[in-house]
């Protein structure tokens, strides 16, 4: 079958949609990032095979849906059962046959696998009375959760292609651009450059042949969403392109995924088939005379390749250098040929965009900052997950209401974003609004979105220290200030996170910083030293705590802490002895035990085999 | 160690044979092989039409690609900025002692090879190791080395 007009779509969609309406109950079992780690395969596994075993198939109840990113992770593996809307965490295969006896053949509420406040331990079975999801609007993660990730019959039934049915036979592609433009859809993968301006230059460039490219590498550590849409819903990335094919001419499309996404790449690769198969992807889609055929690169695990230059460049076979920009790419891109680049999420927001119009999306966020952004809430935050809230709602929303505030409920330190372009925000920060401007103006940015939360735990010198030693690693070379200058500054943070350091050196590094932020070609360098900056502003005690007093508050800088046995606290379990590989600890059962601080190496390992928390670290 | 290089021509065949294929190429032997040999890296460069020169600056640049081979079990520590912040660097002490090697090195058994990878993207479970292509979440300091018992 081929789909060749706008009423053939709505027809099967609708077919789709009766035929769902028939179920009552779905089984929808997470296949998100976080998920999968935990055991989501053998849990869905173990639906099948029961399911199969009790002969539950057919009308009234469906089979089970292996779903994207469900979005709370922490509480993984994750099943919901719908169109209850309830949410099952921290599932086994053991509980399986219990859910389905008594919440698939039933209408049980199996209690003791639902959500409980920390604080009430009250229980809610509804996903959509978690404070976790209440705080959010989801736009482009719309489809997670909800559909079979590797289905097109269930994207068409939630309306999918029906955005790109209506760019390709109701609107020409200047239209497209005005609504892209009047919705203000800035690019979700960190610079936030408007998509529609973006589009409307590369369109306007004389040119028999242009390209649009998806940036799916997701370099900044710390962050998944990029992941959780490509595996979780992949048509949602392939109609953006095609409606962005269409807008600004393209014959030929890819998208460049990241080397340790082998499932997203297995994903996408299905969904592409499948939308050739029905006449929405390939030649003459919906029977126009628009054609647009995608392909997959893999990277090779480059962060720099993250970047628009470097990216084309190994699409291209070649070593992802960055090259200087007064030629653009939307002129001379891929193969130097105009080009389209733009994020995984920015296109997931397109469908969205044309479907319900720019108004509709200007509506939701804040001023100049339409819109959703997705994040990944990690770190020590209590509900680490997936996150889609509007442009404008506090840190402070984020982190509290949403990720149900610190692990532990230890004190708030600092909030991470923008990966290694970004920059750490403090205490003082937690109202300020997430957009665009606002987290720039405070020398963070919002990057692609990851937002790693920390605790008074966490070393701010050692955070720097951390991301310095990551781009040191990434840079490519090319610039002098940034392979050298960026290298110069860990060897600093060293320094400092060892004690060795003076005041002096900071004022070195401050230096050091602006020649490596004005003589760097790419953003690499250019906001490489981000992280101390943004540190050094916020956090200038704890460097002047490493250097004058050879202390680390937080008890992660190894050369200055120790680790001591509380003896009040410790019961001679012996636990610790056991644990210790450099026999540094001795003592005798029932009585408190003692660390050898010369043989002790701080591994940690002592700590996390205590029960009594009597390790203290000093 | 020998390695049965016929399947070599019938890999690089598998894309269209110019310039642009070679990542692709690459990556392919990378995974048949575990590494790069030499003689693989010669055959592309012909076959593609690339000098060997920028066939091995490519096979430098990209962090995928050895020269060397790996171990039977690659272990990754994801020592992403989420993994970091959850004592992902204790994670990685506890496995280079238990393994005698440092990151990036491979045992003398050719057992294991450890890896550092900063983020697999499942950062809501850090911190994360992965043995081979398996995910081990939220992982223990005290309890990491069994994933390198003897198997
Ligand atoms: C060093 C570096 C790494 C980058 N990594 C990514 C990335 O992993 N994903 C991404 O979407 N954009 C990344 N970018 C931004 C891209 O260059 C580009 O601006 C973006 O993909 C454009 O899409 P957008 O306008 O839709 O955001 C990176 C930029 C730099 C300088
Ligand atoms: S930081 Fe470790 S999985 Fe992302």
């Amino acid at each position: 079958m081929r789909i060749e007009s706008e009423k053939q779509l709505r027809d099967y969609r609708k077919k789709l949609a009766d035929a769902d309406k028939k179920l009552t109950k779905k089984i929808m079992v997470c296949h998100g990032p976080g998920c999968l780690a935990s055991g989501a395969e053998k849990v869905s596994e173990e639906f099948e095979k029961q399911l199969k075993r009790k002969k539950i198939t057919g009308v009234t109840v469906g089979s089970i849906k292996k779903t994207g990113c469900h979005s709370f992770c922490e509480k993984s593996p994750l099943v919901a059962i719908e169109p209850a809307q309830i949410l099952y965490t921290r599932v086994k295969v053991k509980d399986v046959a219990e859910i389905i006896e008594k919440s698939i053949k039933g209408d049980e509420i199996i209690e003791r696998l639902v959500y409980h406040d920390p604080h009430s331990n009250d229980a809610i079975p509804k996903y959509p009375d978690i404070p976790f999801y209440k705080h959010q609007t989801r736009i482009a993660l719309r489809n997670l959760g909800k559909i079979n990730a590797c289905d097109i019959d269930d994207y068409i039934r939630v309306g999918g292609y029906e955005a790109a049915a209506k760019a390709l036979l109701k609107m020409t592609p200047e239209g497209v651009i005005d609504e892209v433009t009047k919705a203000n859809l800035r690019g979700r993968g960190g610079g936030g450059f408007p998509a529609g301006r973006k589009w409307k230059s590369c369109r306007a460039v004389e040119s028999d042949v242009r390209y649009v490219v998806c940036n799916g590498d997701e370099g900044d550590p710390g962050a998944f969403m990029d992941r959780a849409i490509m595996e979780g819903d992949p048509h949602t990335v392939l109609e953006g392109m095609i409606i962005a094919a269409f807008a600004v001419g393209a014959k030929d499309g890819y998208i460049y995924v990241r080397e340790e996404y082998p499932l997203a790449v297995v994903n996408l690769q299905k969904a592409i088939e499948q939308a050739e198969a029905i006449g929405l992807l390939g030649d003459n889609i919906l029977g126009t005379d628009f054609s647009l055929h995608l392909h997959i690169n893999r990277g090779a695990g480059a962060f720099v390749c993250g970047e628009s230059s470097a990216l084309m460049l190994s699409v291209a076979g070649n070593v992802g250098e960055p090259r200087a920009k007064y030629i653009r790419s939307v002129v001379k891109g891929l193969w130097d040929k105009p080009t389209v680049l733009n994020n995984v999420e920015t296109y997931a927001n397109v469908p969205m965009i044309i479907a319900n119009g720019a108004d509709w999306f200007t509506s939701v966020g804040a001023p100049k900052n339409a819109g959703t952004k997705a994040f990944s809430l990690v770190g020590k935050v209590r509900h680490t997950g997936l996150i889609e809230v509007p442009m404008g709602t506090p840190l402070r929303t984020i982190i509290y209401d949403i990720g149900g505030g610190i692990l532990k409920d230890r004190p708030f330190k600092a909030v991470q974003t923008g990966g290694p372009s970004g920059g750490c925000l403090a205490e003082q920060h937690l109202d300020l609004s997430v957009d665009f401007d606002t987290l720039t103006k405070h020398g963070s940015m919002m990057g692609s979105g990851g937002m790693i939360v920390m605790d008074d735990r966490t070393c701010m010198v050692d955070v720097a220290k951390y991301f310095l030693s990551f781009l040191v690693s990434e840079s490519c070379g090319k610039c002098i200030p940034c392979r050298e200058g960026l290298y110069q500054l860990h060897k600093l943070a060293i320094a400092i996170s060892e004690g060795r350091a003076q005041e002096s050196d900071i004022e070195k590094m401050e230096h050091l910083s602006e020649m490596v932020v004005t003589g760097s070609l790419c953003g690499l360098g250019k906001s490489g030293p981000n992280p101390f900056l943004s540190t050094i502003a916020n956090f200038r005690d704890e460097y002047l705590t490493h250097i004058r007093d050879h202390k680390c508050s937080a008890g992660v800088c190894k050369e200055l802490i120790k680790y001591e046995i509380d003896a009040e606290k410790c019961d001679g379990c012996m636990a610790c002895i056991a644990a210790c590989a450099f026999n540094a600890i001795s003592g005798k059962k029932t009585k408190p035990h003692v660390i050898d601080q010369e043989l002790c190496t701080k591994c940690g390992a002592c700590v996390a085999a205590c029960t009594r928390e009597a390790i203290m670290v000093l | 160690m020998k390695h049965d290089l016929s399947r070599v021509p019938e890999i690089i065949e598998r894309y269209p044979q110019q310039p642009s294929s070679l990542i692709m190429v690459l990556q392919d032997i990378q995974k048949e092989f575990s590494y790069l040999p030499c003689e693989a890296l010669e055959q592309t460069a012909a076959k593609l039409g690339v000098p060997l020169s920028k066939v091995f600056s490519v096979s430098t640049f990209y962090n995928a690609f050895s020269l060397n081979k790996k171990g039977d079990t690659v272990v990754r520590v994801c020592i992403g900025t989420a993994c970091h912040i959850r004592g992902a660097r204790q994670i990685q002490e506890q496995l280079e002692t238990a393994l005698k090697i440092q990151a990036g090195e491979t045992t003398k058994d050719g057992k294991f090879t450890l890896e550092v990878v900063g983020c697999v993207g499942a950062c809501a479970m850090a911190p994360v190791v992965l043995t081979n292509d398996r995910y081990h979440p939220q992982c223990k300091v005290n309890t990491v080395k069994k994933l390198v018992a003897k198997r």
